[in-house]
């Protein structure tokens, strides 16, 4: 398991693996958004968080094909398949090699990009809170959807048609942790929400994409 | 350690290919899969490695003791030949993978991608990745593609190794490996169209699945 994990990363780090990708496409989407809708601070400082989920959730959105349908394109699920390794393990493993390399990148660097949006100083620790709690269930969410499409040619479009509604519930609780920590008013309840979606995915969707794999691969 | 097949019946896409297949390797043995293109010898090895279900009948092998290797070889074109192989010597648990690169003359290319290597030298690579698996029973869908003949010999020792090692093997292959080897002909179980049409009908899903 483990040694899937260190390649996983080795191959995203390694040249043509993507790392930056998504990062970029945060970093283009921030930086654009100002000159968009003008320059007013109060009506920036309002959208910024709604923005800096939308960006994370995109950027997220746009290295998920590449989850398995490389392992596919090479062989190496098939192999990956007869291996010792449980399919399930070898679903959580991808989902967490790709939330280390898309996810945990986009909470680290969102208080950085939050000041181009004029984020207001107490929303940076709820903005980096609720990514951190919402991201890890984008990735599981997302391999769930690329075990789907896995072996179809350009399978993207509907990748993104199976899984942007799947992700609808984690954007809604996660910008609203945000807006209500910025308001100063209670978190509690979307925080619980967003915890929920996130371990309730962890722990079932696994099974659902291990399933759905071994049905792609006959 | 031996792998029984009875009365095996397999489809390809939802359409039954071969029906009525029944043999035995046994341990220290390698069986020849010879059939023309298309009769279905890569869907019975995807079968018997467990990739896909049988329609009837059974595969019988110990658990955990087959290692599959198909058409393509599963390579990461970034990482070293030395990556590669501890990769999957780590997944299979097996720690060392200096026999493996001894075995296929792989050690003075152990720090070149993957990628920058030629076709013949890919393959000798995907071909010592079984050596890695430390599993007993080999199931090798055309293992000698673009090998020159040098890697052909480097290959048919690999296999006498572990068939003297008390392995055994499923080769499909068209080329002679100078192995000791017992040939399984799949022509004669071409799966009849149709006597197979109501099995087919009945388990409608499966074309969907």
């Amino acid at each position: 398991m483990i040694a899937l994990v260190v390649r996983d990363l080795r191959l995203a780090m390694r040249a043509g693996g993507g790392f930056g990708l998504g990062l970029a496409f945060f970093l283009i989407v921030t930086v654009l958004v100002p000159f968009g809708v003008g320059p007013e601070s109060t009506l920036l400082s309002k959208i910024a968080p709604g923005i800096l989920w939308i960006g994370a959730l995109l950027a997220c959105l746009l290295s998920l094909d590449r989850i398995f349908a490389l392992d596919w394109e090479d062989g190496s699920l098939d192999l990956l398949a007869t291996s010792p390794l449980p399919m399930e393990g070898v679903v959580s493993i991808k989902a967490l090699a790709h939330w280390v390399t898309t996810g945990l990148p986009l909470c680290l660097s969102a208080p950085l990009f939050g000041v181009l949006l004029h984020l207001p100083d107490q929303g940076h620790k709820w903005v980096v809170l609720s990514l951190l709690i919402g991201t890890p269930a984008l990735s599981v969410i997302g391999t769930f959807g690329s075990a789907l499409t896995v072996g179809l040619k350009r399978g993207g479009l509907l990748l993104s048609l199976l899984v942007l509604p799947l992700y609808v519930p984690t954007l809604i609780f996660g910008a609203e942790v945000a807006r209500r920590g910025i308001e100063g008013l209670s978190t509690a309840t979307p925080l619980l929400m967003l915890g929920g979606i996130t371990f309730g995915t962890i722990a079932l969707l696994p099974f659902a994409s291990a399933l759905v794999l071994r049905v792609n691969l006959r | 350690m031996t792998l029984t097949v009875t009365d095996l019946t397999i489809s390809r896409g939802g359409i039954p290919v071969l029906e009525g297949l029944h043999f035995t390797l046994e341990a220290g043995r390698a069986l020849v899969l010879r059939g023309p293109n298309g009769v279905g010898k890569t869907t019975l090895l995807r079968t018997i490695a467990g990739l896909q279900p049988p329609v009837s009948g059974d595969v019988d092998a110990p658990p955990e003791s087959m290692a599959y290797a198909a058409h393509s070889d599963g390579l990461k074109a970034t990482l070293s030949v030395a990556e590669n192989l501890a990769f999957w010597a780590d997944v299979f648990g097996t720690k060392s993978i200096e026999a493996a690169l001894d075995g296929f003359k792989l050690r003075e290319l152990m720090d070149r991608p993957a990628g920058g290597l030629s076709a013949g030298q890919k393959r000798r690579l995907g071909l010592a990745r079984l050596l890695v698996t430390g599993r007993p029973i080999w199931i090798l869908d055309e293992p000698t593609v673009s090998l020159d003949v040098e890697s052909v010999a480097l290959f048919a020792n690999a296999v006498r190794a572990h068939l003297a090692g008390g392995g055994s093997a499923l080769i499909a292959t068209h080329i002679d490996l100078g192995l000791e080897a017992d040939v399984f002909d799949v022509g004669p179980y071409r799966a009849k169209a149709t006597s197979n049409h109501d099995s087919f009908s009945g388990d409608f899903d499966e074309g969907f699945l």
